[in-house]
């Protein structure tokens, strides 16, 4: 059992879980994820380390399905079922110059070890993070604490400045910021916008994938993607890929394979109706 | 041996397999020959003393014939289940001359499942205690089957498992239908009872490596983590939704439960017509699963011809009761995907047996302009599995042989690393769970070998 230190709300159907794993504490890295089980019926589902505090780690989850939901019930004191990690490789922080670091909405969570990784290998580190609103905008305080610079999105202008993460890269890359290195992580859609602008420029961009996992150690095949016309897979040979060979059409129909059941599932328990 | 009829088995997941009454079980018991030299134990890979055990039965001595079964085999359970007898004990009785064999793979049942049923706490004492501590690379059949033998002997056994369940492929591959998951829970349990000490959620590789287990004090190594990487054909459209490797629609079903939901959270999305590609025991769980879960069709796509598929002829036979199609000398072309990025269909080539090839079966070969188009919204890829490559990664100086499996001696199971001994699928010649169990126990004598 994995004992639950706290679990908040830190905007709207965001929630950050502080949690004991020893183990997977001891060896974590940025851009390193665990799988937890709630419960003896739950599913094993993948988030990504976003924080590792001695013994402790955080991860942080949106509300999207059934054990997401779950999740929020969980009450500081009690535990989790089962946790394993760190899965997947670290982030390869050596330096590289000036690298870029983009987040989209719960994404976001997930950069804070990656940017501080690359500061602390000597990069000048410059962080576009973006949401559909103010409330969804999180940890800008404390990314603002580790990089360099750090510029903000939402959709209706609530925080930051209006439009898309995409919008700022282009105008720092228009403006002759020398980038060596994007580095991506959110929805599948703005990792494929972002890739799609650095492409043509030849700027090396990364893009971590949140694929469907089951066991996360290369046992199922699940997570398996295109990239560079040939199946890899996001447990093992990821989450990072070079983003301009990453088959990103193919990953979001994959992501859809089991949302009716989802749904389905969701609607019986009468919960995110 | 009575079985649940095809009608009613394929809408639950219950065991197909019935197993024997005691007065059935006295009665098969009866018909051994009780041979001097027994060729039928000669050819159990763990050994067990087969006609001493079935004589117990045949004298309704049943806890004095459970016994006799554990002091070779810590697993009778599952392998009165899942052993191939008929191609090992009951392939060498000499019953076979006049007609049938005894049927012992279901007499150890027999006698693995009267002690479930009617003994709680059946302990063995471990005479002597000894300081060595070892280390167990997963808990399948061959690393629990060595763990059990070395905790007998009295060492301090620890085995990690990467999952948050004991039990390796018997509990994410072996459908619930075949080996009850309860069995094998139990029999685990027996294990714990003699000292085995089983670390879930720990992956040997990512939270500790080989060198960290030796600098704390493990003497010994057993090396048991399987063939977990499912392969793939490499065709298009393999990545479409509804294509799933064995591993996955198997692990989904059997470790997670997917049959249960939405009682259980982990979902699976099967259509209404499946194909599963492959002709090994594998293949023929996912399709029986696959007719479980709600199939209304299920096919199994197989490039060579039926006497050619390596699938035990009970699981054959089971799954063609079942109503589930076999079409022989097929190979598929590709997959096709409708616009949501869904299967509704696949495109195959007829094939024709040639000449031998190195395995001695014959070649399959193309049948030029023979393309053909199925109907299928699901597509299972059941084509084998490669050993999972965390550890091995994390582990250099391990020596691999051919498909990145572990060289080992066949005698010891000993690999190129001082102290590291490995068996089951992640090695060179294993493939079924007895077999993996075999190697568990030549490596434990070994390493008891090296220890004294």
């Amino acid at each position: 059992m994995f004992k639950i230190l706290s679990n908040e709300k830190i905007a709207p159907a965001v929630f950050r879980m502080d949690l004991e794993a020893a183990l997977v504490a001891k060896k974590a890295a940025g851009g390193q994820f665990v799988m937890i089980r709630i419960d003896e019926k739950g599913e094993r589902i993948p988030l990504t380390i976003a924080d590792i505090n001695g013994k402790n780690i955080t991860i942080v989850y949106q509300v999207v399905g059934v054990t997401t939901h779950k999740l929020t019930e969980k009450k500081a004191g009690s535990a989790l079922e089962d946790v394993v990690g760190p899965l997947g490789h670290a982030t390869d922080a050596r330096k590289f110059g000036t690298v870029c670091c983009i987040g989209g909405g719960v994404g976001i969570a997930e950069l804070y070890p990656v940017v501080r990784a690359y500061k602390n290998a000597g990069n000048k580190v410059i962080v576009i993070i973006g949401a559909r609103n103010k409330e969804l905008v999180i940890f800008k305080d404390k990314l603002s604490k580790v990089c360099d610079e750090i510029f903000v999105t939402t959709d209706d202008g609530s925080d930051g400045e209006k439009g898309f993460v995409s919008n700022v890269l282009k105008r720092l890359m228009d403006s002759g910021a020398n980038i060596d290195l994007v580095y991506a992580v959110g929805p599948a859609v703005m990792m494929k916008v972002v890739a799609d602008m650095t492409r043509p420029a030849g700027i090396k961009t990364l893009a971590s994938l949140n694929t469907v996992l089951v066991d996360g150690t290369g046992m199922c095949g699940s997570c398996r993607i295109e990239v560079a016309g040939e199946t890899r897979f996001a447990c093992v040979d990821g989450p990072e890929f070079d983003a301009h060979e990453v088959n990103f059409e193919e990953m979001m129909a994959r992501q859809s394979l089991f949302k009716d059941k989802e749904a389905h599932a969701c609607k019986i328990r009468g919960i995110l109706q | 041996m009575k079985k649940q009829s095809p009608k009613d088995r394929v809408k639950n997941f219950n065991e197909v397999a019935l197993g024997m009454s005691e007065e059935e079980a006295v009665k098969e018991a009866t018909r051994c020959l009780f041979c001097k030299e027994p060729k039928c134990s000669a050819n159990c890979p763990v050994e067990i003393d087969i006609p001493r055990f079935i004589e117990a039965i045949k004298n309704k001595k049943f806890d004095e014939a459970i016994k006799i079964v554990k002091e070779k085999n810590n697993l009778p359970g599952v392998c009165g289940r899942v052993c191939p007898q008929e191609d090992q004990c009951e392939a060498a009785c000499v019953l076979n001359a006049k007609g049938k064999p005894i049927n012992i793979g279901v007499l150890e049942r027999f006698a693995a499942d009267w002690e479930l049923n009617n003994i709680t706490h059946y302990t063995l004492h471990i005479t002597q205690k000894r300081d060595s501590k070892i280390a167990v690379i997963g808990s399948g059949p061959a690393g629990l089957t060595c763990a059990g033998d070395l905790a007998r002997l009295g060492y301090q056994v620890i085995v990690f498992e990467a999952l948050h369940t004991a039990g390796g492929v018997l509990v994410y591959g072996i459908p619930e239908f075949r080996l009850p998951k309860e069995i094998v829970k139990k029999e685990i349990e027996y294990l714990k009872s003699l000292g085995v000490e089983v670390r879930t959620n720990f992956i040997v590789g990512i939270n500790t490596t080989l060198k960290e287990l030796f600098a704390e004090g493990y003497k010994v190594v057993f090396v048991g983590t399987g063939a977990g990487l499912p392969s793939f054909m490499k065709i298009p459209g393999e990545n479409l939704d509804r294509v799933y490797s064995s591993n996955e629609l198997l692990t989904r079903a059997n470790l997670m439960k997917a049959y249960l939901f939405p009682e259980y959270d982990t979902p699976i999305n099967i259509g209404k017509k499946v194909a599963v590609i492959g002709g090994g025991n594998t293949a023929m769980d996912s399709a029986r699963v696959s007719l479980r879960l709600g199939a209304e069709k299920v096919f199994i796509i197989y490039r060579r011809s039926e006497k050619e598929m390596p699938a035990r002829q009970e699981e054959i036979e089971n799954a063609k009761e079942e109503g589930i199609e076999l079409h022989m000398l097929t190979l598929p072309k590709k997959i096709i995907g409708d616009d949501k990025g869904f299967v509704k269909a696949m495109e195959c080539v007829k094939m024709e047996l040639g000449e031998p090839d190195s395995s001695g079966r014959r070649r399959p070969i193309t049948i030029k302009g023979s393309e053909f188009v199925m109907d299928v919204d699901t597509v299972v890829v059941a084509i084998g599995q490669s050993p999972n490559p965390v550890f091995l990664k994390a582990t250099p100086e391990l020596k691999l042989g051919k498909w990145d499996k572990i060289e080992v001696d066949p005698n010891t199971q000993a690999t190129n690393v001082r102290g590291v001994y490995a068996g089951g699928d992640a090695t060179l010649g294993d493939d079924t769970v007895i077999a993996a169990m075999g190697a568990g126990k030549r490596a434990a004598r070994a390493i008891h070998n090296s220890l004294t």
